[in-house]
């Protein structure tokens, strides 16, 4: 478990360094994830040492996500003054977003 | 004393855990998609702060640990995504362009819908990026001059709605690849949407994990020219 906790926040921090080398276009986590697959795919980390603590993390997402949501709260006068087109915009452009995504890869699979 | 009992750290992420753990309860007793373990426990920690007089920034500071863990979490999708890189041979090109038109879909819509709706255009730029992850999300509002927090919330509301409707949305139009499903919920609804896929299965999750990376490089790269053509 310590080992494979010391691996991903060796690559959080690569990642962090490589999001400050390209002026943060992308966060350090994400620039992290993209450096554990390559290193993964590249037999550089052994994949037993990272599955345990890897599996434990991406199962229970959602709950790192609280914080934030309960931030809500807190912007309750920003809620309060611009509420119709907050929900209008986050219905709609979701339901767009996930439908044209969803049809373009399912179309282009079929096509390909 | 009291006060400082309840604005301790041990207290607030009991509170943090135990309210998501009766969310996941609430949520996999009923299956109502409406209540999802994300809105359960923000339902029930505004009711407890509010009751104890906790303001927001006391348990924001004391929700650190929490908060932190959501790097770690990302960074972990990468072994997530290696463990499904077999079903994404021969998919790259067609990963790409689906991304790159969801983008571009994604921030077209929220200009129209607000140009509809004669919104501020401070408004609207805090909205663009609502489809991306927290940081990328935050550093890309801060960059076209939105408010912060408007931006912050819509991320989270996104995130929650995608991975309530996502699943029927795609159902009702047929789309059965996983690939497909798991890019969707990725691209639409970031981490949130990620912990839906991964419900679904692991080749979901973890191509929702991906669409998270390449939805924030495609934002990031097609907001500034979205700018220039429509405001």
């Amino acid at each position: 478990m310590i080992k494979g906790a010391a691996w991903i926040m060796l690559f959080y921090f690569l990642g962090e360094c490589v999001s400050s080398f390209i002026g943060r276009l992308l966060p350090g986590s994400v620039c992290g994830m993209i450096l554990l697959f390559l290193a993964l795919s590249a037999k550089l980390v052994n994949p037993d040492d990272v599955r345990d603590v890897s599996r434990t993390l991406t199962q229970n997402m959602a709950v790192f996500f609280v914080p934030a949501g309960v931030g809500l709260m807190a912007s309750y006068d920003l809620i309060a003054r611009y509420w119709m087109a907050l929900l209008l915009v986050t219905v709609v452009t979701t339901a767009v977003v996930i439908a044209v995504v969803g049809l373009t890869q399912d179309k282009l699979e079929k096509k390909m | 004393m009291m006060h400082e009992l309840l604005t301790s750290e041990p207290f607030l992420l009991t509170l943090i855990l135990g309210s998501y753990l009766t969310g996941v309860y609430l949520y996999t007793r009923s299956r109502m998609a409406l209540l999802h373990p994300v809105i359960i426990s923000i339902g029930i920690i505004v009711g407890v702060l509010k009751w104890a007089g906790i303001d927001y920034g006391t348990f924001y500071d004391g929700s650190y640990i929490i908060r932190f863990m959501l790097g770690p979490s990302v960074v972990a999708l990468g072994y997530v995504l290696y463990e499904q890189a077999e079903h994404l041979k021969g998919k790259v090109l067609s990963i790409m362009t689906s991304v790159t038109v969801g983008s571009f879909v994604g921030i077209a819509s929220v200009i129209f819908v607000c140009r509809m709706m004669n919104v501020e255009q401070v408004v609207i730029v805090s909205l663009e990026s609502k489809s991306v992850t927290t940081p990328i999300a935050l550093s890309l509002s801060e960059r076209s001059g939105g408010i912060l927090s408007l931006t912050a919330i819509t991320v989270v509301l996104c995130g929650i709605l995608g991975s309530i409707m996502g699943p029927f949305i795609l159902k009702m139009l047929r789309v059965k690849s996983r690939v497909a499903t798991g890019l969707a919920l990725g691209s639409a609804s970031h981490g949130i949407g990620t912990a839906r896929a991964i419900e679904l299965g692991a080749v979901e999750g973890a191509i929702s994990g991906l669409a998270i990376g390449l939805m924030g490089i495609m934002t990031s790269l097609m907001i500034p020219l979205m700018e220039k053509c429509f405001l």
